[in-house]
């Protein structure tokens, strides 16, 4: 299962400039872990020390905040888009 | 001017001050950070040198993230260029107290802004810095009333704007931005997709979104209506604020600005006000959060009346609760027919007519006066931030309309107390 996975431009940085990047994985866990392999960086960046992400990053799959889906275990189809963002907007 | 730079506000790291809202290490929000050592310790001074300010929110001038101070080339006229916000009434509410068995409350009514909502403070604050920084194009996505002043704002200043909003707002919001020359684009979709969809586009252009990449100096023009609260008291703080809460940005930041006044000295006396946040039970997930003890708040789908606090994702829902806990407050919410009741209240004794938000407000402090937990002696400072006439449904049908024939029979016929005797 390949997903995109879209990266905002805040964390290019850390991911040698890459906007968007196709990852294996059948839930947003193993997209993440898939992601975080290929930039070691980002992990420190997104996630807290218990892997959880950080309170302050909201992750999409196909435009659907995961927290609305099951989270870091939603299971993610083939194909769909992985849209990790800053939860700082708006207001 | 006394601005230093950006910081975040949860790793402390340090940025420059351009338009940039995200810590690229940990991924928290920045804020704006000053050193206010120029302005001297001379406190008398310090409150002459406000009260000489502008009748608007430039009085304040020090206390705001512009690199080249007010706005204009020079001069108290100069700053009233553009579109501008603040010194709106603080009204004395004795009938509103009366009825909840208070003693003193006071009605911040920001309303009375240029286009009838407390975001004119944010917007005006956030386009001045956005012209500082060289953007030719303003944006926001918005739940209404920021909509109607970034459209406001670009026309006055002459700015090519373009307002994003949920497709389902209210018919008075919408007209109130388009007729202003905005490129108005209304999202299929919640408040939430809207600001999904921003944050995104905000990346790929060159625009100042006012609440995505320039919301460090948006959010800092908030701290105005702490200012005036405290002016208006004769430099002095409330014991209470009752403030609505969407993104928690108002709420904090109201917060922000007694706490930069009191570690100035520009305020009398040592507490701090109690802070009381409201929310829309449609909407609420910084009052469930408070309710179960929790730090961070869960997003929810937003159902409610109350479309301007309808963020279901508040982006600063964890200061927010710590603000509520910290100063002894709460985060309450309240039912659409408690938010009606509250829009007829205040409306029925003060004459002001809220929106939706201010019916949120107005019913969540009755809420408060009800459960005793507002002691009688309390100086309370309720916060109205929008317009009634924007959001006509809510009253719609709430009230009796006597139609006669223009004879002193038919209406005394149809309005039968009203005969003379």
């Amino acid at each position: 299962m390949a997903v995109v996975v879209k990266i905002p431009t805040q964390l290019r940085g850390a991911a040698e400039g890459t906007a968007e990047t196709e990852i294996d994985g059948a839930t947003v866990q193993e997209v993440l872990d898939g992601l975080f392999a290929r930039f070691g960086e980002l992990r420190e960046r997104i996630s807290n020390e218990d892997g959880s992400l950080r309170r302050f990053v909201n992750v999409y799959l196909a435009g659907e905040d995961i927290r609305f889906l099951d989270g870091l275990a939603t299971p993610v189809p083939d194909g769909v888009e992985l849209t990790i963002l800053p939860a700082v907007a708006g207001g | 001017m006394a601005v230093s730079h950006l910081e975040c506000k949860e790793c402390k790291a340090q940025y420059p001050l351009e338009a940039l809202y995200v810590c690229e290490r940990c991924f928290g929000p920045l804020e704006v950070a000053y050193d206010h050592s120029r302005l001297g310790r001379d406190v008398a001074e310090l409150r002459r040198r406000i009260q000489g300010g502008p009748q608007n929110i430039w009085r304040y001038a020090d206390f705001l993230p512009l690199a080249g101070g007010p706005p204009g080339p020079s001069g108290r006229l100069a700053s009233r260029v553009g579109l501008p916000a603040g010194c709106t009434p603080l009204i004395r509410a004795d009938r509103l107290a009366a009825r909840l068995g208070l003693r003193e409350v006071w009605v911040k009514n920001d309303a009375a802004n240029p286009t009838h909502s407390f975001k004119d403070r944010v917007v005006s604050v956030a386009v001045t810095r956005a012209r500082e920084l060289g953007f030719q194009t303003i944006a926001c996505a918005s739940t209404g009333n920021l909509a109607n002043s970034v459209a406001a704002h670009g026309a006055a200043l002459g700015l090519e704007s373009y307002v994003f909003i949920p497709a389902d707002l209210e018919e008075q919001k919408v007209l109130a931005t388009g007729v202003y020359g905005t490129k108005l684009v209304a999202v299929n979709g919640s408040y939430d997709d809207v600001n999904r969809l921003c944050t995104e586009l905000c990346a790929e252009r060159d625009w100042a979104f006012v609440n995505i990449n320039l919301r460090p100096y948006y959010a800092e023009g908030s701290k105005t209506l702490a200012f005036e609260i405290a002016e208006q008291l004769g430099w002095e703080l409330p014991d209470r604020c009752v403030v609505p809460v969407a993104s928690g940005s108002l709420f904090t930041k109201i917060a922000k600005g007694f706490q930069e006044w009191r570690e100035l000295g520009l305020i009398e006396g040592e507490s701090f006000p109690r802070m009381n946040g409201a929310q829309a039970e449609g909407c609420a997930p910084v009052a469930s959060a408070f309710a179960a003890g929790q730090e961070v708040c869960r997003p929810v789908k937003p159902s409610t009346i109350a479309k301007s606090l309808a963020i279901g994702n508040p982006a600063d829902g964890p200061y927010a609760l710590d603000l509520a806990r910290r100063t002894g407050g709460s985060v309450d919410a309240v039912s659409d027919d408690e938010i009606r009741a509250g829009i007829a209240l205040l409306a029925q004794t003060t004459g002001i007519f809220t929106e939706t938000a201010g019916g949120v407000t107005t019913a969540v402090l009755s809420k408060l006066a009800a459960r005793g937990d507002i002691d009688p002696d309390e100086r309370v400072v309720l916060v109205i931030t929008g317009e009634g006439l924007k959001t006509l449904d809510a009253v719609r049908g709430t009230f009796e309309t006597h139609a006669v024939e223009p004879t002193v029979e038919a209406f005394e016929a149809g309005v039968p107390e009203a005969v003379a005797v």
